[in-house]
């Protein structure tokens, strides 16, 4: 179970709390006005922001002291998931082994994640070869690869287009299936939210509030929530 | 690591300054002194003055002119760095020498000949190295004018003087002073040019009394307070410099097209003039070393060789140490910026060779002779010099790495051994190249402890060709400047050159 206790980041004027928890398997969709503090959330899950009071748990051990390769999460960026003067499979690799030194087995699993997302024969091409769903899968195949238990998507695939995006959602909810992940993904469109289909968490006026199911949250929304999406 | 490293240079240079200080303060120093103080400000103030003024015409033809060739000539403009200042010296000679091509000009016109010793030969010299220095510095200001400001210009119908008056010397008033300084601090401590063209009472700098000190009357008290006054001037110096400059980059951006149409007439011919005038004075020095030396390559003097060799290895040494040590401290001050780190990479700019070298003699004296350490000192003297430089190319490097990668690869543990190998080393090949040709280029040319340090058998080939000069042996000397000069661009080439193809 991760664990937001008592959360809080604060730097300069800008402030941050949450106070909530998530299971294993859970998908949560992260949404709000930009510069609200979405992707604050995720760096200091993810490991790059430290709290600034309370503590990110999981299965009750504080993740405070632990570096951020060795958290139970993969976390895909809004760009530069990929090395680009590295291979796609050696971009792959390296969610296994960070020295590269792979056995065969290893890679044969590597082979198999690029096959899962669709990539198959595409190992060897540089990132730069890549499409932008392409890129979109490979990162995903990596996080497959990881297997880590959380999995952050800090809106990797804003830049896609609607049917592009429709399709990395999808490929999400397979990797989250498969790997049994908790999912927390930061979007600023309500229509991603509810196909990622499960909660959403509305982070507003420096709050990131506990995760509601989705559709309720979006048949019913609070004012601050009515003011992002523009409804009356 | 880092820190520890940027703690032991520190300690390093600080223990020579102290050294320095500790024998130097409290001396009384003499008349001749204190001329050599003056000397080396006038000299410095003045190089600085005439390289940037006649920088501004040749900077603005190259800004607003395209021609076949423009490319190469700005390319030509950063090899000075590289260009060992004894081989500028002697292709000085060959040209405004007592024998050189304008003096036997002169002689055959029946004019009386003029001496290229003394002030203006210092001068000239450091011009010759420094001028495309400036241009470039100033020419970087020029191509940094935005664009829309020279398009708003046009449709205003700006005239040449107009946009001289509005645009031009605005900035021009920015990018002089950063050129001024940085010029000052490198001839403050310029030894060959000042060794060979300078010299007796009237023409020596502190560099060269801290030498005559040493060598001649090995008084070592003395050379500690002339280290310890030029220590403070450089300081002083360094410091302006430091917070003054720019880098100038190599060659990124300078083919912007022109949005103001260059203007014809007399304006054109005397850009013409000024940029064939600066070719001929660029090139013609570097073709009679070229000319003299060929034929003197076939029986070259026997020292050379072993100098050579010596040289080599004294540059690929401090060139591999120079470049770890430079990309330890840069990646850790672009992971967290540190007053330490940047106080240890700049130090080393307030001295100087000779003044380390003092340093180190005064250290190592009561211990063992200082010859028989020549070549480890002079290693670690070019190491702590050709460092800043070093850490200043790579340092946007590192720092851009940290914003673009710097997440993902602590995401995925990519730390230590396999960082390095997957991350920082190919992704930083091209100006880690770069760099360490560099180092290699200044550490191969440079005369300065070598001359302290150097017994039998120790010399480097700087010193040699210096020493083939001092002895008139001209045609050995050249033959030897060109292998010297081969040697140093082949080491930059290919460090640059192998650094672009491990990025590629």
């Amino acid at each position: 179970m991760l664990q937001l206790d008592h959360l809080t980041h604060a730097q300069g004027d800008f402030r941050l709390t949450a106070d909530w928890s998530a299971n294993p398997g859970d998908r949560i969709a992260v949404i709000g006005p930009s510069g609200a503090g979405k992707s604050t959330l995720l760096a200091v899950i993810a490991g790059f922001l430290a709290p600034t009071g309370g503590a990110v748990r999981w299965k009750g051990h504080d993740l405070g002291p632990v570096a951020p390769g060795q958290r139970p999460v993969t976390i895909l960026f809004q760009d530069q998931n990929l090395f680009p003067h590295l291979t796609v499979a050696q971009n792959l690799g390296l969610g296994l082994r960070p020295d590269l030194r792979l056995s065969p087995a290893e890679q044969a699993r590597v082979e198999e994640a690029l096959a899962r997302v669709g990539l198959a024969g595409l190992g060897q091409r540089k990132p730069a070869q890549l499409s932008g769903g392409q890129a979109g899968r490979a990162a995903l195949a990596r996080a497959l690869l990881r297997a880590r238990p959380v999995l952050l998507l800090d809106e990797p695939f804003a830049a896609l287009g609607p049917a592009l995006r429709a399709e990395m959602l999808a490929l999400v909810r397979e990797v989250a299936d498969q790997t049994g992940a908790l999912v927390l993904m930061v979007t600023h469109d309500p229509e991603d939210a509810r196909a990622l289909g499960g909660e959403t968490v509305f982070v507003g006026d420096g709050r990131a509030n506990p995760p509601v199911e989705t559709g309720t949250l979006l048949a019913n929304p609070p004012q601050a929530l009515q003011d992002y999406l523009g409804r009356k | 690591m880092a820190l520890g490293l940027a703690l032991a240079l520190l300690a390093l240079v600080l223990a020579l300054v102290l050294a320095v200080a500790w024998r130097g303060t409290g001396l009384a120093l003499g008349p001749a002194d204190w001329a050599a103080v003056r000397f080396s400000l006038v000299q410095a103030g003045l190089s600085a003055l005439v390289s940037t003024v006649l920088a501004i015409p040749v900077a603005r033809a190259l800004a607003r002119r395209r021609f076949p060739g423009r490319g190469a000539l700005i390319t030509l403009m950063g090899a000075p760095f590289l260009l060992p200042a004894v081989v500028a010296v002697l292709g000085l000679l060959a040209i405004f020498g007592r024998s050189g091509l304008l003096n036997r000009g002169l002689e055959a016109l029946g004019l009386p000949t003029v001496s290229i010793y003394g002030l203006h030969g210092v001068v000239l010299a450091h011009v010759f190295l420094n001028l495309p220095l400036a241009v470039r510095m100033i020419l970087q200001g020029w191509l940094a004018i935005p664009s829309e400001r020279l398009r708003l210009a046009g449709s205003l119908g700006f005239g040449p003087s107009e946009v001289f008056r509005h645009l031009e010397a605005p900035m021009l008033r920015e990018v002089l002073p950063g050129a001024l300084v940085v010029i000052m601090v490198v001839c403050l401590t310029s030894f060959a040019v000042v060794l060979t063209l300078g010299g007796g009472p009237a023409a020596t700098t502190i560099e060269l009394a801290i030498y005559q000190a040493v060598r001649f009357d090995f008084d070592l008290g003395r050379a500690a307070g002339l280290a310890g006054v030029q220590l403070a001037i450089g300081g002083v110096a360094a410091l302006a410099a430091w917070g003054l400059y720019r880098p100038t980059g190599f060659g990124a951006g300078l083919d912007r097209r022109l949005e103001v149409a260059a203007p014809a007439g007399w304006r054109l011919w005397g850009d013409g003039l000024v940029l064939g005038a600066v070719t001929l004075f660029l090139t013609l020095p570097l073709l009679a070393v070229l000319l003299r030396g060929l034929p003197g390559l076939a029986e070259l003097p026997a020292q050379v060789l072993p100098a050579a060799l010596r040289s080599v290895l004294v540059a690929l040494v401090s060139t591999v140490i120079a470049t770890a040590l430079a990309l330890t401290l840069a990646l850790e001050s672009a992971r967290r910026p540190r007053g330490l780190i940047e106080a240890a990479v700049t130090l080393p700019l307030a001295t100087s060779g000779l003044v380390l070298g003092t340093g180190l003699f005064l250290l190592v004296q009561p211990l063992a002779t200082p010859m028989v350490l020549a070549l480890p000192v002079t290693v670690l003297v070019n190491t702590a010099l050709s460092l800043p430089y070093l850490y200043r190319v790579l340092l946007p490097e590192t720092r851009a790495l940290q914003a673009d990668y710097g997440r993902l690869a602590e995401s995925l543990s990519l730390s230590g051994w396999s960082r390095l190998r997957w991350l920082v080393l190919p992704r930083l090949a091209r100006p880690l190249g770069f760099g360490a040709g560099l180092a290699a280029a200044l550490s191969m040319g440079d005369l300065g402890v070598i001359a302290l340090f150097a017994g039998e058998g120790q010399a480097t080939l700087p010193l040699v060709v210096g020493q083939l000069a001092g002895a008139y042996r001209m045609e050995a000397a050249a033959a030897a400047a060109l292998l010297l000069v081969t040697l140093s661009f082949a080491l930059f080439w290919a460090f640059d050159a192998g650094g672009r193809r491990a990025a590629a």
